[in-house]
């Protein structure tokens, strides 16, 4: 049987009488890549804060990596990486003292942390910018780097949510290869955008709305269950019938 | 209602805005489509007054952003890439403050933002800063309109919000140059550009190409072909190592490539199924702005 490193069973969260996210279940197995697409307000950022071990489920269970996410939330958070559009990186350090501050949080040994550095830098083509300041790079590169940084500990899971936000069309290619090559590696890669050209590049794509996961199948067959010509019509589709309209 | 000449700026040693000069026609929507970091950002905070160029002049109705930059603010809306409203007012509050600090009232120019304005009204006593996304830009496009701006100006308006909130900006923005009121918009993302009369592809500072969409698909110099078959991931590293590809990018669910001078379609066809790939099709296609934007940018 395939290994599940995701799964959710009726993962509900309430905020008083409002129910962001309602009643969600889905499995995501290793290696693959699971597109968690919605509209802004949809219930995205409640379920992906339940899954990494920042929110307690209302109702419902859950598991990542092995861990539940109720009872067990250090434990999710050891075993995943995490990187936003918004917050990535220290600015104020550099490269490698960004690189040499994470993988110290997780734990690794600084012989390690020196290799990988070496590893990463030299994968990503930066081994020139190892004593930039973050705050000097263009978007594109800190996301790259900051995919790497998220991936450092070689996670099981990793979350990125919104990673190509505003990055130029030729990195937003180079950055999903960068995803492809984990997943090849196993690391389960769980990502929102914007962009529905990425959802195509998903093994298996989530659409919420309301709270709830109204579609889940591979980018092709959401295209044919909805007589879609892309994933921008079948986003579409689904996404006008929401009735919400707050966050 | 837009004139630019040879205007620079630069941040140390990063060049923010190069020499770029352009104008844009009264009644125009006119798009600035550019990744993080084009300078895109730059370039309206020196049109909206709040910047110095380095080098260079620009003029909006006519009047220069650094003499007569009082009379320009009058005149100008301008909604900032970040929520830049006041959080700890509420949505009807912020409306009136925009309203008083130009000297008129919500009621006087209502007609303008009705349509977006009524979408958030049943709102409008809840505080700025908790609204959600789209809602908020629904506020501060309101609040930029408010005075019944001759040229508006939309940072990013539509950055990190959802494909259908994103759709129905743009009907907004369609609606209101029926106003006659000119935009400048920027964007990152390439899909919008068609809806704007001209667009100006910009990287590193300058603009590549200024025309109105149509015809920069039509200058696309070369053939673009749509290429898919069974195993998707397989093929991408097959497409990059025929001898004959000259560029190769995922485009949603085919790759888009362009072959050099000596190779053909056909012998690409073969190439791959010698490399056992099933279901091959290769099509010529029309470019998107987003393939001209890559070749341009390249």
């Amino acid at each position: 049987m395939e290994e599940k490193v995701i799964w959710a069973d009726g993962l509900t969260k309430s905020f008083g009488a409002f129910t962001a996210v309602d009643h969600i279940s889905f499995e995501v197995r290793r290696g693959e890549i699971f597109g968690f697409l919605g509209a802004n307000g949809a219930g995205k950022t409640t379920a992906m804060r339940m899954l990494c071990g920042l929110s307690l489920p209302t109702s419902g269970r859950g598991e990542v990596a092995g861990f539940d996410i109720a009872t067990q939330q250090e434990e999710v958070k050891k075993h995943i990486g995490y990187m936003s559009q918004k917050f990535s990186l220290y600015e104020d350090l550099k490269v490698w003292e960004n690189l040499r501050l994470f993988g110290g949080i997780y734990g690794l040994k600084s012989r390690a942390i020196r290799e990988k550095t070496d590893e990463i830098l030299s994968d990503l083509g930066f081994e020139s910018e190892r004593n930039t300041f973050v705050r000097a790079l263009p978007l594109g590169w800190k996301q790259k780097l900051a995919f790497s940084v998220s991936i450092f500990h070689e996670p099981k899971v990793v979350f990125l949510d919104e990673p190509t936000g505003g990055v130029d069309p030729m990195t937003r290619r180079q950055f999903w290869e960068l995803i492809y090559r984990a997943a090849d590696k196993g690391i389960t890669v769980f990502v929102t955008t914007h962009y529905m050209d990425e959802a195509e590049y998903c093994d298996r794509v989530s659409i919420m709305v309301d709270g709830k996961i109204e579609a889940l199948d591979s980018p092709r067959a959401l295209r044919e269950q909805f007589r879609a010509e892309n994933m921008d019509d079948v986003f579409q589709q689904l996404a006008r019938k929401a009735k919400r309209t707050s966050d | 209602m837009v004139e630019v000449n040879d205007l620079s700026k630069s941040y140390g040693a990063v060049n923010a805005v190069r020499d770029l000069s352009f104008s844009v026609n009264r009644g125009e929507l006119y798009g600035i489509i550019g990744p993080d970091g084009a300078g895109k950002t730059t370039l309206f905070r020196i049109l909206t007054t709040l910047l110095l160029a380095d080098r260079g002049t620009a003029r909006i109705a006519g009047l220069d952003v650094v003499r007569d930059y009082r009379r320009i603010r009058q005149l100008i809306g301008y909604m900032p890439g970040k929520f830049s409203l006041y959080q700890d007012l509420t949505v009807e509050e912020n409306l009136q403050f925009f309203a008083s600090v130009f000297n008129t009232t919500i009621e006087e120019n209502y007609y303008l933002v009705e349509d977006i304005y009524k979408q958030i009204e049943p709102f409008r006593n809840r505080l700025a800063g908790k609204l959600s996304g789209g809602m908020k830009q629904k506020l501060a496009l309101s609040c930029a309109l408010i005075h019944k701006p001759k040229v508006l100006f939309l940072d990013e308006p539509t950055t990190g919000v959802d494909p259908v909130s994103r759709k129905e900006f743009w009907g907004m923005l369609l609606k209101l140059k029926q106003q006659d009121i000119t935009i400048l918009v920027s964007t990152p993302y390439m899909d919008e550009a068609k809806l704007c009369d001209r667009i100006a592809l910009m990287q590193g500072g300058r603009f590549l190409e200024v025309d109105t969409p149509q015809h920069i698909i039509d200058h696309y110099p070369e053939t673009l072909w749509s290429v898919r078959a069974k195993e998707m991931h397989r093929l991408l590293g097959d497409l990059r190592s025929f001898p004959g590809t000259k560029t190769s990018f995922s485009f949603g669910e085919t790759y888009h490539i362009t072959l050099g001078k000596s190779s053909s379609p056909e012998s690409l066809q073969r190439y791959l199924e010698e490399r056992g790939h099933r279901n091959v099709s290769i099509q010529p296609i029309s470019p998107s702005v987003e393939d001209c934007f890559m070749l341009l940018s390249k």
